[in-house]
């Protein structure tokens, strides 16, 4: 007994393929998604099909790294597709021209008025997640749940129940310019695209290098922990929810400006696809783990899984079973991962 | 190890040994937490098993009560070799667990928790009026005043021990194992369980005992096994050995939990006025009318049964809690207004009672862990500064000096002392003027415990003033320059470290034992 108590973790760095397997699953998965309908369809594997692939994704994906920052603290906002739907709605509703009855003018406000006032309104219903959240107390299913319902009531009101259709504005009321984040392309690549990039690098960065990230993930792993240490875990989660709410309303304009209308009924169970992005990119909705590269890989295996099987000439029902099948298949590896770790000895 | 100490081995002594452990090894992948351990326990005895954290106590008794599945070895019962594939399998054959986390529903009565998963049914359904009954008389049996139908969140800790002991004894175990029962348990409350202990023994229950608290485990015990890093190290029936031998076998050498450190003593560092603190559920105040000076170099030590107030007191100060009067100065200057991150940012930082739900992030790696509450030092502009981290983090490392793989392990392949030295460790790193401990001996080992209080004795040299409470009476006459006793939220006494520990537990209003 001459040998003194040495600790031995489990090493990282262990090199071993179901490991390896198992933390790049979603990365393994989209490439195998990718290889099967190459295989199937000659059309899947052009960079022109990748590229309006990727700009569907881009909606999801927007949405889905607002998701990320909510369940990395823990919660889960089901309020995205209906802002996304109430910001459509009142992008739609401003470039229509605003009625001031009292002084009887019509306001056509610019677009970059119009994107900013959005993510505003996108901000804030965010921010009311968050304070029923945070400073009500309420769980953040219900919260959400609830603004889920009472945006896309607004967004319905709004328009009572019609769609806002030609968005692309006039020229000579000088609002022209809408569908520009919808059509246009730099160097090829369509501006949502570039949209998503952008903000997913921004967000990574956030997550990894800031000080708010830290607390992100800290709130989210152990929330009174993370209080006794000096963070400020109140604002945490109400910035979380507001940036989401921003995200919302980013995708919304996003998904308008393709589509050129703005419909009360857009983005009905987006919320839904967010989650399970998040989820297959290997976050755990007990919050504290996740990060933005799994978040998007996961974004990208539901979208080309969805457009690929279309693009075989799959019926759309089968779709559904299909991404189903994928996101228990997630959730399960999710829990092997989790499950072995955290273990003591 | 003496030659005639006789190590279990072989066929068991079938009129003596009831269940018996051979060979028995366990491993995680590369850990092994048992490296083939033998061990006896007798009819109607109490068998007490010591060792540090991570000598495998824990794992050796989830193997015997089938809570997990050993890789190697044998457990014979009765004489014949048994394989357990779960808890309930051998709660069948009469052996049960109260684990160190308590394993109950607090929204469920103390009526349903004793009988969860295997009510009285009855031709109406479940038979909710005989299992008040029987409930009912097990809290006789236990002295307890516990009405069946409380539920259990309303509970006291101690007195939700109490009902986890109860479900054992509910199910006729002959066999009953107690990982750390008395962790969470007052002076009286501890006396009940160990008539209870000594009324089971009659009975011919045996009892396998785990506790840090070694003299307490004397008290009761028959025979002592230890285990150290995974084997048995010692093993003698309780006329043949001391604290001493125990401690010995523990961890290899002497041990001392240190005496004050003789640091000049500054100014007030921290001024406690007339504090009072509200019970949030109404009744009482938690803490009345307290004041208390700490003094910069000054370590104070707070003894105080469960429920005096320490803790709220603590984090009161801590900024986790809000007064409803008094003051609280740091410096000089009041504090009861900041948020917590103010006052940590001036120097006033809590090293939090229980680490894993108040101290520890578990989704974090070490390093992360201590940089937490620092991380504003290593943060220039937007982003965090990757090389300042490391620094911090290492220096910490080695300063509390936590045994880790790297700053990037897991936390939680940290043992508990380590864990706590990391939560120590996180606070250092705010360079606080004033540190605040709630009981930072709790549920770590004799040596991580000198370790911590050499720390804090250190720092106290280098200017640092040092808060701490306990209820452990030896932990008050080690390092502390002062003790306060503390009953019903208010001062009952106040000790230097000349004092006897008969007088400190009178203070306390705890009754103290023949």
């Amino acid at each position: 007994m001459s040998d003194t108590t040495v600790t031995r973790p489990v090493k990282k760095s262990d090199f071993s393929i179901g490991r390896l397997l198992l933390e790049g699953r979603a990365f393994f998965a989209l490439i195998a998604i990718i290889i099967v309908f190459s295989v199937l369809s000659p059309n899947y594997l052009t960079v022109g099909n990748l590229l309006i692939m990727s700009s569907h994704v881009a909606i999801y994906g927007i949405l889905a790294i607002g998701m990320l920052l909510v369940i990395l603290n823990g919660g889960i906002d089901l309020s995205v597709g209906s802002i996304l739907a109430l910001a459509g709605v009142s992008a739609g509703a401003m470039m229509q021209g605003i009625e001031l009855q009292a002084l009887g003018v019509i306001l056509y406000p610019p677009v970059w008025a119009v994107v900013v006032l959005t993510c505003t309104l996108g901000a804030l219903v965010g921010a009311v997640n968050g304070v029923l959240i945070s400073v009500f107390k309420v769980p953040a299913f219900v919260a959400t749940l609830g603004v889920m319902y009472v945006a896309r009531g607004i967004a319905l009101l709004m328009t009572n129940g019609l769609t806002y259709n030609n968005l692309s504005g006039r020229p000579e009321l000088g609002n022209t310019g809408f569908d520009w984040l919808g059509f246009n392309r730099i160097a090829g690549v369509p501006i949502s695209v570039i949209v998503l990039a952008v903000l997913a690098v921004l967000t990574g960065l956030m997550l990894s290098r800031s000080a708010f990230g830290r607390w992100l993930y800290a709130s989210g792993g152990n929330e009174r922990a993370a209080e006794l240490s000096g963070v400020p875990t109140r604002r945490v989660k109400i910035t979380v929810y507001t940036l989401s709410g921003i995200l919302s309303a980013i995708a919304g304009l996003v998904l308008s400006s393709q589509l050129t209308s703005a419909g009360p009924t857009a983005g009905i169970t987006y919320e839904l696809t967010a989650i399970a992005a998040v989820v297959i990119g290997g976050a755990a909705l007990t919050g504290g783990r996740g990060t933005i590269r799994g978040t998007m890989l996961g974004a990208f295996v539901i979208g080309f899984l969805s457009d690929g099987l279309v693009i075989i000439g799959v019926s759309s029902y089968w779709q559904t079973v299909f991404t189903g099948a994928v996101i228990v298949l997630a959730v399960l590896m999710n829990s092997l991962q989790y499950g072995r770790s955290g273990r003591k000895s | 190890m003496s030659p005639e100490t006789p190590i279990p081995g072989g066929n068991p002594d079938l009129r003596e040994v009831v269940l018996a452990a051979r060979n028995v090894a366990k491993s995680y992948g590369q850990v092994h937490a048992l490296k083939g351990v033998n061990f006896d326990i007798h009819r109607g005895q109490v068998t007490t098993l010591f060792g540090e954290n991570g000598a495998g106590k824990s794992t050796l008794m989830k193997i015997l009560s089938g809570v997990i599945q050993p890789s190697a070895g044998e457990i014979i019962l009765d004489g014949e070799p048994v394989t357990f594939h779960n808890s309930t399998e051998a709660r069948d054959r009469g052996i049960s667990i109260i684990h160190q986390e308590l394993s109950l529903a607090p929204n469920l009565s103390v009526r349903d928790n004793i009988f969860m998963g295997r009510e009285i049914i009855g031709p109406g359904g479940v038979n909710f009026a005989e299992e008040e009954r029987q409930t009912r008389a097990l809290m006789e049996e236990l002295e307890e005043d516990i009405d069946p139908l409380t539920p259990v969140e309303e509970l006291r800790l101690g007195q939700q021990q109490i009902v986890e002991i109860a479900r054992a004894l509910s199910v006729d175990s002959r066999i009953l194992i107690m990982d750390e029962p008395t962790s969470a348990l007052s002076a009286s409350e501890v006396e009940v369980l160990f008539k209870v202990i000594r009324d089971l023994t009659s009975r011919g229950v045996s009892i396998v005992y785990i506790s840090h608290h070694l003299e307490e485990a004397l008290t009761i015990t028959d025979h002592a096994v230890v285990l150290r890093d995974g084997n048995m190290t010692a093993y003698a029936p309780r006329r043949d050995i001391d604290l001493e031998w125990i401690v010995r076998n523990m961890v290899g050498d002497n041990y001392d939990l240190g005496s004050p450190p003789d640091s000049d003593k500054g100014e007030a560092a921290l001024s406690i006025r007339n504090l009072t603190v509200p019970d949030p559920a109404g009744g009482f105040n938690l803490v009345e009318g307290l004041s208390l000076d700490v003094r910069a170099g000054e370590i104070v030590c707070i003894y105080g049964l469960m429920g005096a107030g320490r803790t709220e007191l603590l984090e009161t100060c801590a900024g986790r809690l809000h007064a409803s009067g008094g003051e609280i100065v740091l410096e000089g200057r009041e504090v009861s207004h900041l948020s917590i991150a103010e006052r940590i940012a001036r120097g006033l930082a809590l090293v939090p009672e229980d680490r894993q739900r108040d101290g520890l992030v578990q989704t974090m790696s070490v390093g992360e862990n201590l940089s937490l509450a620092s991380i504003s030092s290593f943060t220039r502009g937007l982003f965090t500064r990757k090389r300042a981290e490391r620094d911090l983090i290492e220096d910490s490392i080695r300063e509390v000096t936590v045994k880790t793989s790297g700053p990037d392990a897991a936390i939680g392949s940290l043992s508990g002392g380590n864990q706590q030295k990391v939560v120590i460790g996180k606070i250092l790193a705010t360079k606080p003027h004033v540190i605040m401990l709630d009981e930072p001996s709790r549920g770590i080992d004799i040596g991580a415990k000198a370790e911590v209080f050499r720390l804090l004795a250190e720092e106290a040299r280098r200017g640092l003033a040092v808060l701490y409470s306990t209820s452990e009476v030896s932990e008050c006459l080690s390092i502390a320059h002062r003790i306060i006793v503390m009953h019903k939220g208010r001062i009952s006494a106040e000790f230097d470290s000349t004092v006897t520990k008969e007088k400190i537990m009178a203070a306390s209003g705890e009754s103290v034992a023949a």
